[in-house]
């Protein structure tokens, strides 16, 4: 097996001193340490890409914020994780995409807008949403100037094209979680990326090609790691629109999947007798929290009306 | 990657190659198609359907001829060298390239990186083992691994890749025709002795049939009832047409499934059963080992009912009294009965996200590679042999009438005979298809999406034509996920490995007709 | 990679033009990735637009995803993805041409060639596709041709492509040409108190010739770095306390250190010719006036940083500099300035050009690097810096036009003779980028310490009969300064004292006419337009920051009820962006609120 070997770095973290592993990042200090640090755009199964900016910390002698999620623990650090330039920065993140993201399915967001008092209202009322195709068609370094009386948002009718996933992009805070489970973090497909700039910046396969007619394989890896509900099973989906979408009704379950010799870790999300959602554990060894097509999707055949005794009574 | 397009089959598997990819690991596919596995490669060898003996035998020459062998690893820990080299002297690279019809420079880079790597490892799959003489094959791998001491280290050695989710498992558990559970021998009086004792009956001393050797017996008549869990062997099997022939000859046969298959259609009794890994609890065992936990997360429908208790109840009407137990209680018995599993408690399972065997202990945190003992100094037990195979082709040979080479494999969305991957909305659903090189298609002068008429020695299927660039000319795929529309296996081959049962789904002869409109 | 491309076929033209930007595929699949942007390029130059054919073209020939590709060619405000004339013209609308008639400009530009076709000012111009026409517009972002605003760049696609930029822009001049009549060729108007050292080439020597520029100093410090040695060249660029001209001052010996002494190889050399900050154009003058200097001091710049490979990162907007140092670099080659045996003495030291296509973002060191590699020009979280893991993740030194040319003076003349002029902690001289509401607006010289009313002065004076109103004092992410600051010493210790910043130099004059409210309107729909979307604080609040200055130039509010929210927006931009675009993107606004220049109505 390979050892490495790595040092002790003593940090400061509030006052206190904590020691992590070389190579340890802030974030880990924080959670060694018990301060519980907010992420969104984090993730344990991907590289960081430290983008939403909700895990500042102060550090001291250093001109801006620094992100906990990947800023590398180094000797001697003084870090502060609740001084008022770090709450003030939380509160503003969380209410810039309060403003313009609709935030409404990620409880962690929740959570973390009542810690920081966080008001998104403060930016005016919302813009009705744009029509489909408006916000694909932006030229970049160009946008419509309006009287700032409503504020822009993502809102958008959410795009319908196939029976596995669909994609509400009025929900897409850009935390580029989907982009890297389909790159290199995972699945290396590459169906998505980020397109555009700016706030016009979006998530987009090439051309605003449909799923089906895009690289996409429908390893739903992407919609694994979404943290806003943003990428959603069509099961889901169909189930919150109908309002049939219960979660006290709901429970999840660990088995292996029934497809290939890998053996997969399913986490399998049962409401009424139905399978609703099927996720892997983020720590799984094998999967890393990764699943297949058939692994995220097959689980059809299970279904009462396919079964050898067809459901029949006794 | 030796006949292995991990890359749709095994997915998540391949995820980790690729982290190992972009960390600067060298990934070498062998595989007649350029599949998509293949266009991760750094080296792909698209050798002919059926000269992976004479491929490894050359790699082996190379490394014999550059001196790039383990010697002490080959003079500690291994017997038959010299046999072995004498067989390899003469597969120069001059005939394994007129063999293989792979460049000899590739199969030298090749067998180069390999030996040279501090840590390499031979992942395979179907593509080695559907043959008439898949052991040769893999022996002919294992003696790469051999030749450069690449196996019980790790990071290195030897992974077939398993193609359900509890192939391995079901061999752990016996369910093999001449093993007890944990790989013990029937025939060994003093292991029978003491599963018997622990079962309480007598079990038959002589190994039983296995599954080509069953079909040979249904059709001499010396196998007369069927008892069929979770398979579906009249769409599965090679050469189906002989293979419904025999279940049909059967007088009685068994079929306990969740769905209704095409064997359960033909079946005296179908018993439903319970989705094992959804709607019961218990343990798979994957393809590296590692015993998982199943669990109940959904009621079964109707009238299906838990494997066990249909087992149980079963026994009990022939009048066995095997109690029912729970799943864990029967686990924990299974754990008396097999050191290698021993280990295993329910909790621990739990607790490490599953345990690899062997797991002799509670103390044990499993093995996460095997064969470490050819490390040791002296090497404690037998010493691993050499086993030279020679070059045979296929048994259905090419000739004027059946000119192309026909090889079935997979797709990404889709298993085995599509009972349970056909049924979910897959977004880019195609069928069957039979794929061709453009260039073979257009001396047959047929057209992208034409249907026609495929035909073996065996039998006909018809199906529509689909250019595939990735094919080189003679070489035709087809999957057999669409049994129903398209029943492959009515133009593959059963010629078996007599050792390993497997038939030789990977190369029939066919011939492309047109058909008149 | 098991790529999946959409079946759309390209054009003989465009797989031509796309071939010959990608001639050299025999190379690993990072280097293959880097040719995305030039064959881009290549492939709008040709046929005016990035087809969906051409671009999936592109992506088989170097093995990119589609997708991201995709998401390369939409960063960038040059490229187009929907088909446009052929003709096509950027008129600039940032701050200094607005100041001077920009808005009149575009009104009749409108009026002649129909709606622009990237949607800015009209709520209805999404709607506008680019039709069959001969040609187009849109709007731009600064030009860089401050000094003759209103400003605007003209390009044609086609077999010979020809792109121009030119300043006193006129509706008539662009059709004209639009009609591949361009104007003559004007160059800037430089000027200098005390020692002419960066300038001294500008307008006396002949850009075009190798010749003219070794008859006037060329290549003598090279000459002399090569008789220093790489340690003797650090130890005088470290000795002249020179700090870099891109805005950061960082000092560029300590960073020239850095990547020497790092062990993984290859070392590269960047030179930062992306100059987009509004109201800068310095760096152009040296690039169309002296592009021999640049390949000189990047050369230094390789031998004393033990890298082999420089490349040149040049803005998308400047045809002329594009031109020139093409031409240059052709020259240096071929008469052994440049390649594997440099100057005779066994140097080896090379240099790609490569364009920008339009985006302020990827004058961010980090995000230039991205923009090279093929990838969306979003900048790095730092650390790790350029020096350890820079270009393609090696240890990179970069370095703007200005800085570089500097070195040529420290090298030949010593540190002692560069400090005779400028203060202790800024020594030298610094360039100016003096327009606005100015009798000669153009490129000065000065010794740093220069009070800011001397430099205007110099430039002589605020246009007759008008009274300044307020200074942006470097760039728009500078601060305004009023015209009781006229005795500032331009150094970076008086300014940083000051509360201000030399930031890439710029002196923007605006007089008591100017509207100070749209000007800082158009900053903040600057910084909204250049994000690069990556960060919440930066991607979000400068659209709010716009939203907040948009309501109060509409009056339908005040700065009284605003404040509040945006002293909170430019905090948390300023603490918790990615980098200097979001932290600096209020600067501006913020100090000219200080200055209560917001409730000075005009």
């Amino acid at each position: 097996m390979k050892h490495d070997v790595k040092r002790d770095v003593t940090v400061t973290i509030d006052g206190k001193p904590v020691t992590v592993k070389e190579g340890a990042t802030l974030l880990d200090a924080c959670k060694s340490h018990g301060v519980d640090t907010p992420t969104l755009c984090w993730a344990e199964n991907l590289t960081p890409v430290n983008a939403c900016r909700v895990c500042v910390v102060e550090l001291e002698g250093a001109r801006v914020l620094a992100p906990a999620c990947s800023r590398k623990a180094e000797a001697g650090m003084v870090v502060k994780t609740d001084s008022p330039r770090v709450r003030l920065s939380r509160k503003l993140v969380l209410e810039l995409l309060g403003s313009s993201v609709d935030m409404s399915l990620s409880s962690a967001f929740a959570d973390y807008s009542k810690r920081y008092a966080a008001e998104p209202a403060r930016f005016g009322k919302k813009l009705a949403p744009s029509a489909a195709g408006v916000r694909e068609s932006a030229h970049p370094g160009h946008h419509t100037v309006l009287d700032g009386t409503r504020a822009e948002t993502v809102a958008q009718p959410t795009k319908v094209d196939n029976e596995l996933f669909v994609r509400d992009y009025d929900k897409c805070m850009l935390c580029y979680k989907c982009v890297e489970a389909c790159g290199t973090d995972a699945q290396n497909t590459f169906a998505i990326a980020v397109a555009g700039r700016g706030f016009d910046a979006r998530i987009a396969t090439e051309h605003e090609a449909t799923l089906p007619d895009s690289a996409c394989v429908f390893c739903g890896n992407c919609v694994g790691v979404c943290p806003t509900g943003a990428l959603m099973f069509k099961v889901e989906h169909d189930l919150r629109k109908s309002g049939e979408w219960d979660e006290k009704k709901q429970t999840e379950t660990d088995t292996i999947c029934p497809y290939c010799g890998v053996g997969c870790v399913l986490t399998l999300r049962v409401q009424d007798n139905a399978i609703v959602r099927v996720t892997s554990p983020s720590d799984s060894t094998v999967t890393g929290g990764h699943l297949c097509v058939k692994g995220r999707f097959g689980f059809t055949f299970v279904e009462e009306n396919r079964r050898a005794d067809r459901g029949g009574s006794d | 990657m030796w006949g292995s397009n991990a890359r749709e089959t095994h997915p998540i598997f391949f995820h980790h190659v690729l982290k190992a990819v972009r960390n600067g690991a060298k990934l070498y596919v062998i595989d007649p198609r350029r599949t998509s596995t293949a266009d991760w490669a750094h080296g792909w060898l698209s050798l002919e359907v059926g000269s992976d003996v004479s491929l490894a035998n050359g790699v082996a020459h190379v490394i014999l001829k550059e001196q790039l062998q383990h010697e002490q690893f080959i003079e500690r820990a291994t017997e038959g060298f010299d046999e072995f080299k004498a067989v390899i002297d003469r597969y120069d690279l001059a005939r394994v390239s007129a063999d293989t019809h792979v460049d000899g420079e590739l199969i030298a880079q090749m067998a180069r990186d390999y030996a040279k790597a501090d840590r390499a490892m031979i992942c395979w799959t179907l593509g080695i083992t559907e043959h008439h003489n898949a052991v040769d094959n893999v022996l002919a791998l294992i003696n790469l691994s051999l030749l450069t001491g690449h196996v019980g280290r790790w990071g290195s050695g030897l992974n077939p890749l398993r193609g359900q989710n509890n192939v391995q498992g079901g061999g752990d558990m016996g369910a093999l025709p001449h093993k007890l559970v944990g790989f013990q021998d029937v025939e060994d009086d003093e292991i029978r002795g003491r599963f018997e004792k622990a079962w309480g009956c007598k079990i038959p001393a002589k190994n039983g049939w296995h599954l080509t050797e069953m079909f040979e017996a249904m059709h001499r008549g010396d196998l007369t009832a069927l008892f069929v869990l979770g398979e579906n062997p009249a769409q599965s099997e090679a050469d189906s047409t002989h293979a419904l022939k025999c279940l049909e000859g059967l007088e009685h046969l068994i079929v306990q499934d969740i769905v209704m298959t095409k064997t359960a259609e033909m079946a005296h009794v179908v018993l439903p059963a319970s989705a094992s890994w959804c709607e019961s609890e218990g343990t798979v065992t994957n393809s590296e080992r590692r015993v998982q936990r199943v669990r109940r997360a959904l009621k079964p429908p109707g009238k299906a009912r838990d494997d066990i208790e249909i087992l149980c109840d079963l026994a009990h009407r022939l009048g066995f009294d095997m109690q029912t137990g729970t799943p864990e209680g029967l686990w924990n018995e299974l754990r008396t009965l097999s050191p290698m599993h021993a280990g295993m408690s329910y909790a621990r399972l739990e607790a490490l996200g599953g345990i690899q065997w062997p797991c002799p202990d509670e103390k044990s945190a499993g093995s996460p590679f095997l064969h470490g003992r050819l490390w040791e100094n002296p090497v404690r037990g037998m010493k691993a042999s050499f086993n030279a195979a020679e070059q045979v082709g296929p048994v259905d040979k090419l000739d004027a009438d059946f000119p192309l080479r026909l090889t079935t494999g997979r797709r990404l969305e889709s298993f085995n005979t599509g009972v349970q991957s056909g049924a979910f909305a897959w977004p880019q659903k195609r069928g069957e298809t039979l794929d061709l090189s453009p260039d073979d298609a257009k001396k047959l002068k047929v057209a992208d999406g034409e249907r026609v008429r495929i035909v073996s020695r065996r039998g006909t299927v018809e199906a529509p034509v689909r250019f595939d660039d990735d094919l080189k000319p003679g070489l035709a795929f087809m999957t057999f996920h669409f049994p129903d529309d398209v029943d492959t296996n009515l133009l593959t081959i059963d010629a078996t490995d007599p050792r390993s049962g497997t038939a030789e789904f990977k190369a029939a002869a066919i011939r492309v007709e047109r058909i008149r409109q | 990679m098991d790529l999946r491309i959409p079946k759309d076929e390209a054009t003989d033209a465009e797989r031509s033009a796309v071939d010959a930007a990608t001639a050299d595929l025999n190379v690993d699949a990072k280097a293959r990735r880097a040719l995305l942007l030039p064959a881009l390029h290549a492939l709008q130059s040709r046929v005016g637009w990035v087809s969906k054919g051409g671009l999936y073209y592109i992506c088989s020939r170097l093995g990119v995803p589609p997708a991201e590709a995709f998401g390369v060619a939409s960063f960038y405000a040059l490229l187009a993805l929907t088909e446009r004339p052929r003709a096509f013209a950027h008129v600039c609308d940032d701050i200094a041409c607005l100041a001077k008639g920009a808005d009149d400009l575009c009104r009749e530009v409108e009026a002649r060639l129909g709606p622009a076709a990237h949607g800015h000012q009209k709520a209805d111009a999404h709607s506008q596709k680019g039709k069959a026409k001969a040609s187009g517009w849109a709007r731009s972002p600064c030009l860089g041709l401050c000094e003759r605003a209103p400003a605007a760049l003209v390009t044609i696609a086609g077999d010979k492509p020809a792109d121009c930029a030119f300043g006193a822009a006129t509706a008539a001049k662009i059709e004209a040409a639009l009609r591949g009549k361009p104007p003559a060729i004007e160059e800037a108007y430089v000027a200098s108190e005390g020692p002419r050292r960066l300038l001294a080439r500008i307008g006396v020597a002949d850009p075009k010739s190798l010749a003219s520029y070794r008859a006037n100093g060329g290549y003598t410090a090279l000459k002399r770095a090569l008789e220093l040695g790489a340690a003797g060249t650090l130890r005088a660029v470290n000795d002249s306390k020179l700090v870099g001209r891109g805005g950061a001052a960082f000092p560029t010996g300590r960073k020239w250190e850095a990547v020497a002494r790092e062990a993984a190889r290859p070392h590269y050399v960047v030179c930062n010719a992306d100059e987009s900050e509004p109201g800068t154009f310095k760096d152009r003058v040296l690039l169309e006036g002296d592009p021999f200097a640049v390949i000189e001091s990047m050369t230094i710049a390789g031998l004393a940083t033990g890298s082999e490979h420089g490349y040149l990162y040049l803005r998308g907007e400047y045809p002329l500099a594009q031109a020139r140092l093409e031409n240059a670099i052709q020259l240096a080659r071929s008469h052994g300035m440049l390649g594997d045996n440099v100057m005779g003495k066994g140097l080896k030291f090379d240099i790609e050009l490569r364009r920008g296509a339009g985006a302020y973002i990827c004058g961010e060191e980090t995000a230039l690097f991205n923009s090279i590699e093929g990838l969306r020009g979003e900048p790095r979280n730092k650390p790790p810096y350029p020096a350890q893991f820079g270009l393609f993740g090696k240890p990179t030194a970069v370095n703007n036009v200005e800085t570089l040319v500097a070195v040529l003076d420290i090298v030949r003349d010593g540190a002692a003779q560069y400090a005779s002029v400028g203060t202790s902690d800024s020594p030298g001289t610094k360039l100016f980028c003096v327009s606005g509401s100015i009798v000669r607006p153009g490129v000065y010289e000065v010794p740093f310490g220069t009070e800011l009313g001397a430099l205007i002065k110099l430039a002589g004076g605020i246009t007759p009969g008008r009274k300044i109103q307020t200074i942006l004092l470097g760039g728009a992410a500078g601060s305004f300064v009023t015209p009781e600051q006229l005795d500032l010493p331009l150094s970076f210790e008086a300014t940083r004292k000051a509360g201000a910043t030399l930031g890439s130099g710029v002196v923007l004059v605006f007089d008591e006419t100017a509207p100070i409210q749209e000007i800082l309107r158009r900053i903040a729909a600057f910084f909204r337009d250049e994000s690069c979307g990556q960060c919440v604080p930066c991607r979000v609040g400068t659209v709010r920051q716009e939203e907040l200055l948009s309501r109060i130039c509409g009056g339908k509010s005040t700065l009284r009820i605003e404040l509040p929210l945006l002293k909170d927006l430019g905090a948390a931009m300023r603490d918790a962006s990615i980098c200097g675009l979001g932290q600096t993107a209020s600067t501006a606004i913020e100090s000219a609120v200080a200055l209560g220049l917001m409730e000075r109505k005009t």
